[in-house]
């Protein structure tokens, strides 16, 4: 029923596990990395906090039914790096979200960037476009 | 399969901590003057501080000043490199990611205590909601693992008779006796041990661990240790602005021999008015975490 319901709001699908990167603090275990759920969305509770920030959001699907999504990202000292502050993301701000889900399909997901209304976009943890083999690190 | 999402988890990691991953640098500014000699421009801030002001990052193309006699004082920010600086799979030099290389010698305990070990990352990782690594439950990270795990800005203060080391995660902070003290025998463990330093050249200055708590995990990937272990840090002062450290765990109960953890794990000096970021792991705060996210992403949820 979810993979269901979820084809009618995911307007991209993308099979490019090297699109944008993810930390794994806790680990990436519990995510499908191969594949990003693209959402458009309600922000209803951004949690600015150790040991990962966490986004909740109400998304609308092909029933018109409101599914209640949960997202993290990093713990607030790694995404100041990335230019995220505790003002970035507001309750009612409308935006666009890539996540990579959650492997039991649930709406959980880990932030791979959100776009917002006024065009912004925050990374998640990472950058735009394909790796290179010179951004890997060396020894 | 595995192979490759910790493969996969090695690159994500590093590019996400990558300088171009971090926030765009402002454009240098100029200061010229019509008629007058325009002075070089600053370095672009790389990063912001705890205060949220700008700081730059080591100097490019500059040489940089001899490193002062018997001093590592200062506040250090650590490479760029996200698998050196944060241990994602463990001691960076000894990374746990299926490679035999990358085995340290375990004698047949450590085996066994190792299997009995289970992280959220790497070859071995398992769900968020089933490892048992005490740092997730905001347990002391102790030593050796505050050097191979979360280790970011950490401050350098010297004093006549010690050593004292401020990290940044959880905010803790090490005495490191310079009294010329050695290491006690036989002392109660301790999750941060009994720590004697010496400089054994102009720029080099040698940390010995012991009495360690068992407790504790070597790093991420859940290597052990034993009460018997000794471990070995070395401070090298490169220059002024660059310092590295290497760290040896020595521990004959787990393993056959001695190893590098870490091998000259790079750091750059920052202004002395750099703010260390606040990263404290909150019981509560953890709690909370796994209620939204951990638990659910694990099936250890009641949806």
């Amino acid at each position: 029923m979810k993979g269901k319901f979820l084809t009618a709001f995911v307007l991209v699908l993308a099979i490019s596990i090297v699109s944008v990167p993810v930390f794994a603090h806790h680990g990436t275990a519990a995510y499908d990395m191969t594949k990003t759920v693209t959402l458009k969305a309600t922000i209803t509770q951004w949690v600015w906090s150790n040991p990962h920030c966490v986004l909740m959001f109400d998304v609308t699907d092909d029933h018109g039914q409101t599914v209640q999504w949960t997202a993290e990202t990093e713990n607030p000292s790694s995404m100041i790096h990335q230019g995220w502050t505790r003002q970035s993301l507001k309750t009612g701000d409308q935006i666009t979200i890539s996540v990579f889900q959650a492997k039991n399909g649930k709406p959980i997901g880990r932030i791979v960037e959100v776009l917002l209304s006024n065009g912004q976009k925050l990374p998640g943890r990472g950058l735009q476009g394909p790796i290179k083999a010179e951004d890997y690190p060396k020894q | 399969m595995r192979k490759r999402l910790v493969a996969l988890e090695i690159v994500l990691t590093a590019l996400a901590f990558s300088p171009i991953a971090r926030c765009e640098p402002m454009p240098p500014q100029s200061g010229a003057v019509k008629g007058q000699e325009a002075a070089p421009a600053a370095p672009a801030p790389s990063d912001f501080d705890g205060w949220g002001r700008p700081v730059t990052g080591p100097p490019k193309g500059q040489k940089s000043a001899p490193a002062p006699r018997h001093d590592i004082s200062g506040i250090w920010e650590p490479g760029e490199n996200p698998l050196h600086v944060l241990g994602v799979l463990g001691a960076s030099a000894m990374p746990e990611d299926g490679k035999p290389e990358h085995q340290p010698p375990y004698t047949a305990l450590g085996r066994e205590m190792l299997n009995r070990t289970k992280p959220s990352s790497g070859a071995r990782s398992v769900l968020p909601a089933e490892t048992n690594d005490p740092v997730f439950a905001c347990e002391p990270q102790g030593m050796p693992r505050e050097d191979l795990y979360e280790f970011r800005t950490t401050q350098i203060v010297q004093t006549p008779v010690s050593v004292l080391m401020l990290y940044q995660f959880n905010r803790v902070w090490r005495v490191v006796w310079t009294d010329g003290r050695e290491v006690p025998q036989d002392p109660d463990p301790r999750w941060y041990g009994y720590s004697v330093g010496k400089w054994v050249d102009d720029s080099t200055f040698v940390v010995q661990t012991t009495g360690t708590d068992e407790r504790t995990w070597v790093d991420r990937a859940g290597r052990p240790h034993s009460g018997d272990l000794r471990v070995e840090e070395r401070f090298h002062r490169v220059d002024h602005d660059h310092l590295e450290l290497t760290v040896t765990i020595d521990d004959p109960k787990m393993y056959t021999k001695p190893w590098v953890a870490v091998d000259k794990l790079p750091f750059y000096l920052q202004p002395p008015t750099f703010d260390i970021r606040e990263m404290i792991c909150s019981p509560s705060e953890n709690a909370a975490y796994n209620k939204l996210v951990g638990d659910t992403a694990s099936d250890k949820d009641s949806k």
